[in-house]
């Protein structure tokens, strides 16, 4: 079976899912990856929904995001912001995701301004990423890996990693969390010193494909591993919640 | 009995209701209850110099951005839930077209906790995020302290008190009690902070409905200056049991707002040359807005209310 960079994402955030652990998630790939974890190895993971939503099976249906009605129906909860909210500072959520346009060497996310030769080029801002970055036990990061993202320091921190390295949170006053794993369309990468290791490399990228289009210094594993390739199963999961492809495609 | 009757005809409620350079609350279901239609009313009677306070605002503050009527946004995020980028927003912040902008950068949490702080009267609210962002560094609403307390690095968070909230909720009495179920994102705490409420709903209901369901009523009469009944009010926005997202809509919307030109004839196409809510279904067309009503019904059983 044929998949895209976007399925391979999918099943790599997936894998972070632990059973029985709490989620909240995000919009896009994320939505995917919980849906697909649910149906495979986490069926007790819990999925919190920014807009008020705790639920603990699948969506009813396909969505395209989080306000979807069959995303609503069938749901444990409906409530507000504050409330899921409530859930992540008060430490009850195991994992969060965002994505963004530029991630740097220490996770930090930047989902506000880009400085280009054409000059500074305004993005929608924070959501909920700040918060979810900020107060989640384990962030994990997803994105398309290009240069022009994936770069030494980031022109704006809307999203805080591990800021300018190890100590800096805790300067911040963030008692916990930070990024765990950045998830791109060409390998993972890890965050266990504070700083990004790439551990995975995608079925068939090579390692320069990688160094070409990481902005920083790479850092590579002594024990590169291989994403699993994503078996029928998975995606015909993935199928079934995206039927027109419009997030995997 | 249930206190005066507010209903009114939106443009009236518009008109009465929008002060130009008054301080909005609105777009506060995050994705659902959306209210389209009031904020096409704005655009329609050019009430300006707004400042737009919401969480993830969607296209709504794209579309009162590019009517030129926006003079500061506080919000958490500004663009197309679809698509990412609002371009309308870009082109405002990059060039000053048609304006220039002020953006006062929340995330959603600070914006729920900083409208909750007026709500209760407070000068400011106390959060963890976002320290660390640069949202923090020379923004007018975030100053780091030390907890006298625990000693711990903390956010004062300032109160945003908005003049007015204009909400979209499923059904209400004529006295202005509504009833909301979904998630209903910061609705409550921007309601609460304005103390003034603009209610669209899509159906108004007799009190005796309200009354046997006190659970699902989020916003009481009494804060509340109008009640318009607007069907489809909040497309292409969801509204939980009347219609699901028209997630093609927001695509159509992205390529016809890209460039300034283009967004002007989208202005113009589904806000300016159409009358009201009415003529907005008509151009829809029946068909595309039956598709995405409720095609699997799942009614919630009734409880025990007595005594």
């Amino acid at each position: 079976m044929d998949y895209s960079p976007g399925d391979i994402m999918v099943c790599a955030a997936a894998a972070q899912i632990k059973d029985g652990e709490v989620v909240f998630v995000g919009m896009r790939l994320p939505l995917l990856a919980f849906l697909l974890a649910k149906c495979t190895h986490a069926p007790n993971a819990v999925g919190l929904f920014e807009n008020g939503i705790l639920r603990d099976t699948p969506a009813t249906a396909p969505i395209v995001t989080m306000g979807d009605a069959p995303n609503q129906t069938g749901a444990v909860r409906t409530c507000d912001l504050a409330e899921v909210m409530t859930l992540l500072s008060g430490g009850h959520v195991d994992l969060g995701f965002i994505g963004g346009a530029q991630v740097d060497v220490f996770g930090n996310v930047n989902t506000h301004e880009v400085r280009t030769g054409q000059g500074m080029l305004r993005l929608p801002g924070s959501g909920g990423g700040a918060d979810i970055a900020c107060l989640a036990r384990r962030l994990l990061i997803i994105m398309a890996h290009q240069r022009r993202r994936l770069v030494p320091r980031v022109d704006f921190i809307t999203s805080p990693g591990f800021g300018d390295g190890p100590g800096w949170r805790k300067r911040q006053g963030l008692s916990r969390g930070g990024p765990a794993a950045l998830i791109t369309t060409l390998g993972v990468f890890a965050f266990d010193t504070g700083r990004a290791v790439l551990t995975h490399l995608h079925p068939g990228v090579e390692l320069e494909k990688v160094r070409e289009e990481t902005g920083w210094e790479l850092e590579v594993a002594p024990e590169l591993e291989t994403t699993p390739e994503p078996t029928p199963r998975q995606l015909d999961i993935i199928r079934r919640f995206d039927p027109q492809r419009f997030w995997t495609g | 009995m249930s206190g005066p009757d507010k209903v009114t005809s939106l443009s009236e409620a518009v008109g009465r209701l929008v002060r130009p350079g008054a301080a909005l609350a609105l777009g506060l279901g995050l994705e659902g209850f959306v209210p389209f239609a009031a904020a096409h009313e704005i655009i329609r009677q050019g009430i300006g110099d707004l400042t737009l306070i919401g969480p993830i605002s969607n296209i709504l503050f794209d579309q009162l951005i590019a009517a030129g009527l926006v003079r500061r946004v506080i919000a958490a995020w500004v663009g197309n839930v679809s698509t990412g980028i609002g371009y309308n927003f870009r082109r405002a912040v990059e060039e000053g077209i048609p304006h220039p902008l002020e953006v006062i950068d929340h995330s959603n949490f600070s914006i729920s906790l900083a409208l909750e702080a007026a709500a209760r009267g407070l000068p400011l609210a106390v959060g963890r995020s976002p320290l660390g962002s640069d949202m923090v560094k020379n923004s007018p609403h975030f100053k780091p302290f030390t907890c006298p307390h625990s000693g711990q690095k903390l956010l004062a968070i300032k109160a945003v008190k908005p003049d007015l909230a204009v909400v979209h909720v499923q059904r209400a009495d004529a006295g202005g009690n509504c009833q909301v179920w979904g998630a209903t994102g910061i609705t409550r705490q921007a309601v609460l902070a304005a103390g003034r409420v603009l209610v669209t709903c899509e159906e108004i209901v007799p009190p005796e409905v309200i009354r046997a369901d006190p659970d699902r009523t989020l916003v009481p009469g009494f804060l509340v200056e109008a009640v318009c009944e607007v069907p489809w009010g909040a497309h292409p926005a969801p509204v939980q049991g009347y219609y699901d997202l028209d997630g093609p809509f927001f695509l159509e919307y992205a390529a016809a707002t890209r460039r300034r030109e283009d967004a002007l004839a989208w202005l113009e196409e589904w806000v300016y040359a159409l009358e009201d809510r009415g003529s907005y279904l008509d151009k829809l067309g029946r068909g595309r807005w039956r598709a995405l009503m409720v095609r699997h019904s799942r009614p919630t059983p009734p409880v025990e209310y007595g005594w």
